[in-house]
């Protein structure tokens, strides 16, 4: 069933299984899949080490179309699946595939302790604000207001932001990308297999046939350019149409600001540099809503901590170390023992 | 006391036993947990076989002096075999008048009662529910009672240590064990070692606590002297030789375990949520990581079966373990292990219920959860241990059929078992047949779902081999190529091939035999789980009343050993004792079509020998 793969170089095509993809036509699962087995060429990823785990919702049938390792679970429990795979290999790499609801509704425990414990992989959510397998449920990132079969006079609960609450469950690589930007994508995607700890990547992604256009007033071809902005480390968070406009932290407040260069004084030094280890900055740009601020995407933050499986695994060895004598009979006759003749 | 007779021994004159079962009770906090650990060794090294139960509340400190909060610590030792915790108690250790009201009823006529008047204050009294006090106005009937004031004879013994009054008053359970040692002419010496051990560095405690139990002691020796009372002695017990030691439940299960990661050359990843009575496991395996053994404390019970279903993806022995309302909220991932066939043992450690129930107290009444309680036809294995030394070789079993199988296996232990102890006669690890795993390495022709064609096992493939690269999931997968098929006549083949799978288990177990009595008879007594050792007393009881009784005891639950129904045909009555509603009863019968007969006790206590026995004769009469 596996394609023959070419002993020299790996194509995206390797990368790429003979099952015929199931997501709607038009969905931009398929962008996301595609950027995926680029990146995974671009790396040369051996694909017997490459692990795809996802739980379930439409997102969650993406390991079927890459041919490395894949295992497709149950609903919002791929976080922790995922888990178990990298105590008992840590060498691994590991990523968990999930969605909206499969990770912030049913799976939201599972995100939090997979982000705070901080295993070595990357959690990469699908979000188009709705339930698209189970027929287009609101989701916990819908906008109030969202009209769907189960909330058909609006929704009216808060929608969360996926990144805010990585960032609150101390994430420490937090990142954002769109699936229709090609280009930008598997940059985001070699920054997160790169990090060493969990790596939480949220990409706004169409549901053409329950939320179609819902990000349209960022990602729309027209809009996009003055309403995206890509952060990157130790550069001026500049963009727009003429890359003249910045955010600026606004005096005296804790808050950004949008202005533009060259007009009431102000000059390129004003422009804030981007400091994607700087936790206060990320929260700031995650917040951050079109259309009276661009939409943040890119390394919003990064920050190197020790990981639990590297841990464990070190907690394992000095064990081992410390007490060679691992012999379960010899365990077995410690303490209180007494012969019967 | 069965069997007593006078013997004649040199000095000070004792009473020979058969056997004997003592209860200390007291409040939480007073030691009696301790004590009773204590007693059992001492009981250990005289030779005598023994069962312990534990028996203490839910709550960590329960309102001082409440009948809630008792905690106690029953023994039955002797020097004949010993299958149960005794129905009734020849001595009862009672530290305060709660203590004394919880088990007076169970005691039996003309038992003794050691109580420490110093704990009968009114406010205790009151607490307890006495009116007035018991052993003050003689409200004992027949139980013999020695009063004594057990806290002021031990803040005697331990005043020149110089203990705080708080400390010395916790010596009080020495003092006790000390006066229940001379009563059974127990050695000190082990009980003094390891107080000296275990209070290395503050010497202050350990004598105190020695002085304690020294003057505990010399109360009886004065008072054996003084001609009121008789001491006992009870034999040495004719066991099987070789080396022994005490174990637990807990401990049985978890060195299983590593004796199974061990024979099966996979490393473990044990995976727990805290729950009672099953987190235990967890901290013992905690202890094990120079074994190689993983452990992972998870957010909640859910991610603890994942993570160790994830383990088992990347090639480890996943374990995970907890009590019926844990396990039911593993039952969609176990649902998934059946459905990508792999090995994942889960152990259920029950406790009565439904719901929270009584956390701390024993029930069998999950069953029909492990056969039966998933969505949608998902067999799996199902073996139960039977005692707290026979959890061991049911943990290295239910790794041995998870990996030769590919499946989930369910392994029942229960609170009693978990908790009580036993002389357990140590195996040698060499002698545990090897059941080395070797994964799937060829890629020639190679499909997540190729199987063996004599177990039906999948090919184990793990993640890490080049060019088995693999997709699994939940979604029905096609029996030819291991891809998704949504086709009806797939479906149909998987789900046949799935219980065949099971089934032919049946095939690589041991024949199902008879623990005691004939192949045939009046009727066989058919238990399996910790109800083992009131069943086998009940029915050697019955025999050596001439009753053609014998007893069946099953570890395999599902599926059930090839030849019960032929072997259970012999007999002329089937009698089912559980510590449930009637739930193996029931699969009995749907299984055989056969009248079995249930004998059901849910009262969150194990079974006493004289329930079963009685139920023996009454349906050999009817």
């Amino acid at each position: 069933m596996n394609v023959q793969i070419s002993p020299d170089k790996l194509k995206a095509k390797d990368y790429a299984t003979d099952q015929e993809v199931r997501w709607c036509p038009g969905c931009g699962d398929y962008a996301i899949v595609r950027a995926m087995q680029n990146t995974m060429a671009e790396l040369q990823a051996p694909p017997e080490k490459t692990v795809f785990i996802s739980g379930i919702g439409c997102a969650a049938r993406f390991p079927y179309y890459m041919a490395t390792y894949g295992f497709h679970t149950i609903h919002g429990r791929a976080a922790a699946i995922a888990t178990g795979t990298k105590l008992a290999n840590p060498d691994l790499d590991v990523w968990v595939i999930s969605g909206d609801g499969d990770a912030l509704s049913i799976g939201g425990n599972h995100l939090f302790h997979v982000l705070r414990r901080n295993i070595n992989l990357q959690f990469i959510l699908f979000n188009n604000e709705i339930y698209g397998l189970t027929k287009g449920q609101y989701s916990p990132t819908s906008q109030i207001g969202t009209r769907t079969p189960s909330t058909p006079l609006g929704s009216i609960d808060n929608p969360a932001s996926a990144v805010e609450f990585a960032l609150g469950c101390g994430a420490q690589f937090v990142a954002r990308g769109i699936d229709s930007r090609q280009k930008h994508l598997p940059e985001v995607f070699k920054r997160a297999r790169a990090h060493h700890g969990a790596s939480f990547v949220e990409i706004f992604q169409n549901c053409i046939v329950y939320n179609d256009g819902i990000f349209d007033h960022f990602t729309e071809k027209s809009v996009a350019i003055d309403q995206q902005i890509v952060c990157e480390h130790n550069k001026p968070l500049m963009f727009g149409q003429e890359n003249n406009k910045g955010l600026r932290i606004v005096p005296g407040q804790m808050a950004l600001e949008v202005v533009t260069v060259g007009q009431n004084g102000v000059t390129k030094d004003d422009i804030t540099i981007h400091d994607e280890t700087n936790k206060i900055m990320a929260h700031l740009l995650a917040d951050m809503k079109s259309p009276a601020f661009p939409t943040a995407i890119g390394v919003l933050y990064c920050n190197q901590k020790s990981t639990y499986e590297t841990a464990i695994h070190e907690q394992l060895k000095s064990e081992i170390k410390n007490k060679p004598e691992a012999d379960l009979n010899a365990l077995l006759r410690q303490g209180s023992t007494w012969t019967v003749d | 006391m069965e069997g007593a007779t006078t013997l004649s021994v040199d000095k000070p004159v004792r009473k020979e036993l058969e056997d004997v079962v003592v209860r200390f009770a007291g409040d939480s906090g007073d030691g009696v947990q301790i004590t009773g650990g204590q007693f059992t060794l001492t009981t250990a090294l005289a030779g005598n076989d023994f069962t312990t139960f534990p028996d203490f509340p839910a709550e960590i400190r329960a309102p001082a002096g409440t009948t809630f909060g008792v905690s106690a610590f029953q023994i039955h030792f002797g020097s004949r075999e010993i299958r149960t915790a005794g129905d009734a108690p020849d001595v009862l250790v009672a530290l305060n008048p709660a203590a004394l009201k919880v088990s007076l009823d169970d005691l039996d006529k003309g038992g003794l009662i050691i109580a420490d008047i110093g704990a009968f204050t009114e406010r205790n009294l009151k607490k307890a529910g006495y009116d007035t006090n018991p052993i003050a106005n003689d409200n004992l009937g027949d139980h013999r009672v020695i009063a004594i004031d057990i806290t002021k004879a031990t803040l005697e013994a331990v005043k020149e240590h110089g203990l705080s009054q708080k400390e010395a008053v916790r010596c009080k359970n020495m003092w006790t064990l000390g006066l229940v040692y001379w009563l059974y002419d127990r050695d000190r010496q082990p009980t003094i070692d390891w107080l000296n051990q275990k209070f290395k560095n503050r010497q202050d405690i350990s004598r105190s606590n020695v002085a304690a139990l020294n003057a505990g002691h010399a109360y009886g020796e004065t008072m054996e002297i003084s001609g009121e009372r008789s001491a006992y002695t009870v034999s040495e017990a004719d066991i099987p030789p070789g080396l022994y030691r005490t174990v637990t439940g807990i401990e049985a299960l978890s060195w299983g375990l590593v004796a199974a990661s061990q024979k099966t050359g996979l490393r473990m990843v044990y995976a727990g949520y805290p729950i009672t009575p099953a987190s235990a496991i967890l901290h013992t395996l905690s202890q094990l990581k120079h074994f190689n053994v993983i452990t992972f404390q998870a957010e909640d019970e859910i991610a603890a079966v994942c993570a160790a279903l994830g383990g088992s993806y990347a090639g480890a022995l996943g374990v995970t373990a907890s009590s019926g309302p844990g396990i039911a909220l593993k039952t969609e991932a176990i649902g998934l292990a059946i459905s990508v066939e792999l090995p994942l043992i889960v152990i259920n450690v029950q406790r009565a219920g439904p719901s929270t129930g009584l956390p701390t107290k024993t029930e069998q009444s999950d069953l029909y959860q492990a056969v039966f309680g998933r969505n949608a036809d998902s067999p799996l294995a199902v073996i139960a241990a039977r005692s707290p030394g026979d959890c061991f070789n049911t943990a290295v079993e239910a790794a041995r059929i998870a990996t030769k199988y590919m499946t989930p296996v369910m392994l029942l232990a229960d609170g009693y078992m978990a908790n009580a102890s036993e002389p357990w006669l140590i195996p040698d690890i060499n002698n545990i047949e090897d059941m080395k795993v070797e994964f799937h390495s060829e890629t020639q022709g190679f499909h997540p779902f190729q199987r063996n064609d004599d177990t039906l096992a999948r090919s184990w493939a793990i993640p890490g081999t080049p060019g088995l690269e693999h997709r699994i999931g939940g979604i029905e997968k096609s029996y030819t190529s291991g891809d998704i098929s949504y086709e009806p006549e797939n479906h149909q083949i998987m789900t046949d091939i799935r219980k065949q799978k099971i089934d032919n288990i049946a095939r690589d177990i041991p024949l199902q035999d008879i623990e005691t009595g004939e192949e045939n008879g009046h009727m066989a007594v058919v238990g399996w789980g910790s109800t083992y050792g009131p069943i086998n007393r009940s029915v050697q009881r019955a025999r050596s009343n001439g009753k053609k009784v014998s007893h069946v005891h099953l570890r395999h639950i599902w599926p059930l050993p090839s030849n019960l129904e032929s072997l259970l045909n012999g007999f002329d009555k089937i009698l089912v004792p559980e510590m449930n509603t009637g739930q193996l009863v029931t699969l009995i019968r749907s299984q055989y079509l056969m009248p079995a007969i249930g004998l059901n006790k849910i009262s969150g206590q194990p079974f006493k020998v004289s329930e079963i026995t009685s139920a023996i004769q009454k349906h050999l009469e009817s």
